[in-house]
């Protein structure tokens, strides 16, 4: 039971993730124009911005908690969950782009939302680059996550506020209607829900296996 | 007690400032011989460039001059003496203080470069009190964010080169924003028509000053 109990999560996202898959693939979706079959992206794509955001919302109460406690733990954890959200931005991107091709006729199109994001993507590289300029331990974990808050904050008006002040072919801005309003019927809902979930315990998945991960590397370097 | 702090320490960066001349001379030649050369290279006479390049070229000329002027701000002193200041004055009054000083700073530079800029490269603005409302607001942007990044980057080896990596990808919100705003005013529409983009860029320069308030304490404290 107990062990049943610890795996739980892990098992619901396997599950989750497997019926996203199936029914995405397989399931009904409206014929819209244009969209037609690649709306079933919606499970692919979309997921994996929900997901990204929850991944760095985790690493911004972790480096909050390591600012109050500057305890190294919640430092590592931090760290972890930004590198798996940079995983699932990249994943988003590719996603998108093909998307995009399919839609739109681009790879790549001049829109705020996808600049933002790569504005975004930059602005965490430039988060593992100060990492990896300090040498010492607790002034690395002290700067970074400083910037990691001041980063996250200025990437939520990078993606939440500035796409809806100009206008954009993306869904949801500039009197583009998102899904939710107009074309996302209830057979879609079924299986886009459970993916936001599916995909966000995966990313959790992947964090926890980096943080242990991380922790097996610092004792293997303290015993040397 | 704490406004007083400031204030004093705003007094103490004018005083530094003003007894070393050449860090301002430095920085208003750099910003004169950017505009110079800008001009030179697009042999622009009046109005021969058009204004979007124009508006476009003079923001990125104000941001570089920003991180140049901005960046010196943790590493003009010594290590020792910030040592002293740590033990006097609350974080918060410093931080702050740094980023009075530098909006101060950067509105008379922007306004200096906007001069100049005009009288040699010409000056299509339709609404020019628009466009000085939006140098207002730029230059406290400017100043509050890049001075937080600023005290990040002293804290690493190569300052110079960690100031301009996370300074740029974070100026971008803001930098767009006001562009956004200047380009209305370079169009002639005035402060009515404009009100969604001052309410946000207002909005975006509180948080950032709440936030230099709120996390510079934990970079101040080595």
């Amino acid at each position: 039971m107990e062990t049943l109990k610890k795996y739980f999560w892990k098992i619901l996202c396997i599950i989750l993730l497997v019926y996203t898959i199936i029914m995405g693939l397989n399931g009904q979706v409206p014929r819209q124009s244009i969209l037609n079959e690649t709306v079933r992206n919606l499970y692919f794509h979309v997921t994996m911005w929900f997901s990204m955001i929850f991944l760095l919302i985790s690493s911004v109460y972790h480096s909050v908690k390591y600012l109050q406690s500057s305890n190294l733990k919640y430092d590592l954890e931090s760290n972890a969950y930004v590198e798996t959200g940079l995983i699932f931005a990249v994943l988003g991107l590719i996603t998108g782009s093909i998307w995009a091709k399919f839609t739109w006729g681009a790879w790549w199109t001049n829109d705020p939302k996808l600049n933002s994001v790569a504005i975004g993507m930059l602005i965490y590289l430039a988060y593992l680059l100060v990492r990896s300029s300090l040498p010492d331990e607790q002034q690395k974990a002290r700067i970074s996550n400083v910037y990691n808050i001041f980063a996250f904050v200025i990437f939520m008006v990078l993606i939440w506020i500035l796409p809806r002040l100009t206008d954009s072919l993306h869904p949801g801005n500039g009197g583009n209607p998102g899904f939710n309003s107009m074309d996302l019927d209830n057979r879609m809902r079924m299986v886009f829900y459970p993916a936001i979930i599916g995909w966000t315990l995966l990313g959790f998945w992947i964090a926890n296996i980096k943080i242990r991960l991380k922790k097996i590397e610092e004792t293997l370097e303290e015993q040397e | 007690m704490k406004s007083n702090e400031i204030f004093v320490l705003v007094k103490k960066e004018l005083a530094l400032e003003w007894r070393q001349k050449f860090a301002l001379h430095g920085l208003l030649l750099y910003l004169a011989s950017t505009i110079f050369i800008c001009y030179l290279s697009f042999k622009a006479k009046n109005q021969a460039i058009h204004p979007i390049t124009w508006n476009t070229l003079f923001w990125i000329i104000l941001l570089f001059t920003a991180v140049n002027a901005v960046g010196k701000s943790f590493t003009q002193e010594h290590k020792e003496r910030n040592l002293f200041y740590f033990q006097l004055f609350k974080p918060e009054s410093i931080i702050y203080s740094k980023i009075i000083y530098n909006s101060l700073m950067l509105l008379g530079m922007s306004v200096l470069g906007i001069l100049f800029y005009s009288w040699i490269m010409g000056n299509p603005v339709g609404n020019f009190s628009l466009y000085l409302f939006a140098l207002i607001l730029g230059s406290i942007g400017f100043a509050s964010t890049l001075t937080l990044i600023a005290g990040i980057a002293a804290q690493g080896e190569n300052s110079a080169t960690l100031m301009a990596v996370l300074s740029f990808p974070i100026i971008v919100p803001l930098l767009l924003l006001l562009i956004k705003l200047s380009k209305s005013a370079l169009d002639g529409f005035g402060f009515a028509e404009n009100w969604d983009e001052m309410g946000v860029l207002f909005a975006l320069d509180l948080i950032v000053i709440a936030l230099s308030g709120i996390l510079f304490p934990f970079i101040w404290r080595h």
